[in-house]
């Protein structure tokens, strides 16, 4: 065989798997999604979920949230300064973190702790044969497992990228207003006024919704997929915290064409 | 080794893991109320027999059948239904590791029954009586003993009072004393709930003691199938090597491989000398 014909080969091969993957997940994420009633009939298992998936992701996105204000603050008043208008460093504060930094970072953080605390619960669930215990129990885990988990995920990240939101802005106060003096009329007034529910707050809040989307989906499915090892379970960790960070990076780019830049 | 009597029944199973090839026109049954060993070496497809009778797997050609009812064409709602009259022990027992003993008893009546608590509780209470363990039913999975988690997932099992019980590997990695108490619950479950169990096993002293019956398998078929007592005086050769643990016989010791002297390229050396 030729090198050419290798790496074709490779890259057709690769392309292949990458099909193949895109559409067992696709298969998967359905399947998820018809049995989730569920989560309706039996609240407390979604609960139980956002509690996991959610309230235990908060000291993360609280104080991630603070010292990205706290540096968004300081970055913000060294810049405008030199134009005379350190007033509308709360503007930028909370138009940068709303639009972008509120739904991309908490989205990446909530990749880290509980996307990749989904696939290993899922994939040792796997690897000690507890889904399969089920199953054999008449019980299906694609609803009492995964459903509960997949929604918990999803209703979790607006909320979190909310509060990483909230606690950035409060950061960029402490340190503009509070520690360097600027005015405290100013800043909440510029931010008032240039901040627009639809077009700021409501396109952030989208963004949040398809990364929660994004990232709880690949979290599930990598760890139902995951090969029933110790080794297997790690590498589908990795696999979820890289592909999670991979994909809300394209959406964000994608989403931000659509939502700011007039590209219809 | 299909009798006319066996209500379950695997016949011309074809069956692979990827190009792996596991059954060969596989023919087996179990008879109703009878407690069956399935026996063979590693690898040999005893697991995936359970996987099958429980509908986790589908031959690529064959029928898997309980009665008159087809276990391999059967669609997820049916399966789901037929499963319901099933109980499994898995290897190492499955627990949930986040539920507490009763918990884990009570999981599957609390999924598939609408009792009020205090039934739910009488019946877990009753479950873990029956397994020796009423007085760990506060204890976690991982403060379990292999032998006691193995009794707590036999107590989940049969919550659901199945018609059916399957166990896979009961015995491995248990001292003498939980061995012999396991062996003694499948017997005794089996012939109180009026049951039909199947297991599969490597331990030979611990299961012809339990069996009515026991299937030995061997190269993707049924070698031998009888009574314990009808095994043990075999002069099947194969039958004769695994019953008495032999290392050599129609089993051999060495996997299929090249010849010794070419994997050691000794021609080659010795031309180059």
């Amino acid at each position: 065989m030729t090198l050419i014909t290798r790496i074709l080969s490779k890259i057709g091969s690769a392309t292949v798997d990458a099909v193949w993957t895109l559409g067992t997940a696709s298969v998967f994420i359905f399947r998820v999604l018809s049995r989730s009633a569920i989560v309706l009939r039996r609240p407390r298992l979604l609960v139980a979920e956002m509690h996991f998936a959610g309230v235990l992701s908060l000291v993360i996105i609280i104080v991630s949230g603070l010292f990205v204000g706290l540096v968004l603050g300081l970055q913000g008043y060294e810049t405008l300064k030199r134009y005379g208008s350190t007033g509308a460093v709360g503007t930028l504060v909370a138009l940068s973190l709303v639009r972008e930094l509120g739904p991309v970072v908490s989205a990446l953080l909530f990749a880290s702790r509980a996307g990749s605390a989904i696939t290993a619960e899922i994939g040792i669930m796997k690897t000690t044969e507890q889904l399969s215990a089920m199953e054999m129990m008449a019980v299906d885990p694609h609803a009492r497992v995964v459903a509960p988990m997949f929604w918990g995920g999803f209703l979790s990240m607006p909320l979190l990228a909310a509060i990483f939101s909230a606690m950035g802005i409060i950061g960029g106060y402490l340190i503009t207003v509070v520690v360097i003096g600027v005015d405290s009329g100013a800043f909440w007034s510029q931010m008032q006024a240039s901040v627009d529910f639809h077009h700021d707050i409501l396109n952030g809040v989208i963004k949040s919704i398809v990364f929660g989307a994004a990232v709880s989906s690949i979290a599930v499915y990598e760890g139902y997929a995951s090969v029933p090892t110790a080794e297997g379970v790690s590498r589908a960790v990795t696999r979820t915290v890289v592909t999670s960070a991979l994909a809300v990076l394209a959406l964000d780019f994608v989403l931000t064409a659509f939502m700011f830049t007039g590209v219809h | 080794m299909i009798k006319k009597t066996d209500l379950l029944q695997l016949s011309s199973i074809n069956f692979a893991y990827g190009q792996t090839q596991i059954f060969a026109d596989l023919n087996v049954g179990f008879e109703a109320g009878k407690v069956t060993a399935i026996m063979g070496g590693s690898g040999s497809g005893k697991t995936t027999i359970l996987k099958l009778i429980g509908g986790q797997v589908s031959p690529q050609q064959g029928h898997v059948a309980w009665g008159d009812r087809a276990i391999n064409q059967m669609k997820h709602n049916e399966l789901y239904s037929y499963r319901k009259s099933l109980g499994m022990l898995f290897q190492f027992g499955a627990l949930f590791t986040d539920l507490n003993v009763f918990e884990n008893v009570a999981f599957p009546l609390r999924e598939q029954t609408a009792l009020p608590e205090s039934a739910i509780k009488d019946l877990v209470l009753m479950k873990l009586h029956a397994v020796g363990l009423r007085g760990a039913q506060k204890l976690m999975p991982a403060e379990l003993s292999g032998g006691m988690a193995r009794r707590v997932a036999l107590a989940r099992a049969i919550a659901l009072d199945p018609s059916l019980m399957l166990y896979d590997e009961p015995f491995t990695g248990l001292d003498p004393i939980s061995t012999a108490i396991t062996g003694n619950l499948i017997r005794t479950l089996n012939d109180a709930l009026g049951i039909t169990s199947v297991f599969v096993t490597h331990d030979i002293k611990a299961s012809f003691k339990v069996a009515d019956e026991v299937i030995l398998l061997s190269r993707g078929t049924v070698t031998a199938r009888g009574t314990p007592s009808e095994l043990l005086d075999s002069r099947d050769p194969l039958v004769r090597q695994f019953v008495q643990g032999e290392v050599d016989g129609p089993v051999p010791f060495h996997v299929h491989s090249e010849a010794y002297r070419d994997d050691l390229k000794l021609e080659s050396e010795e031309r180059n000398w």
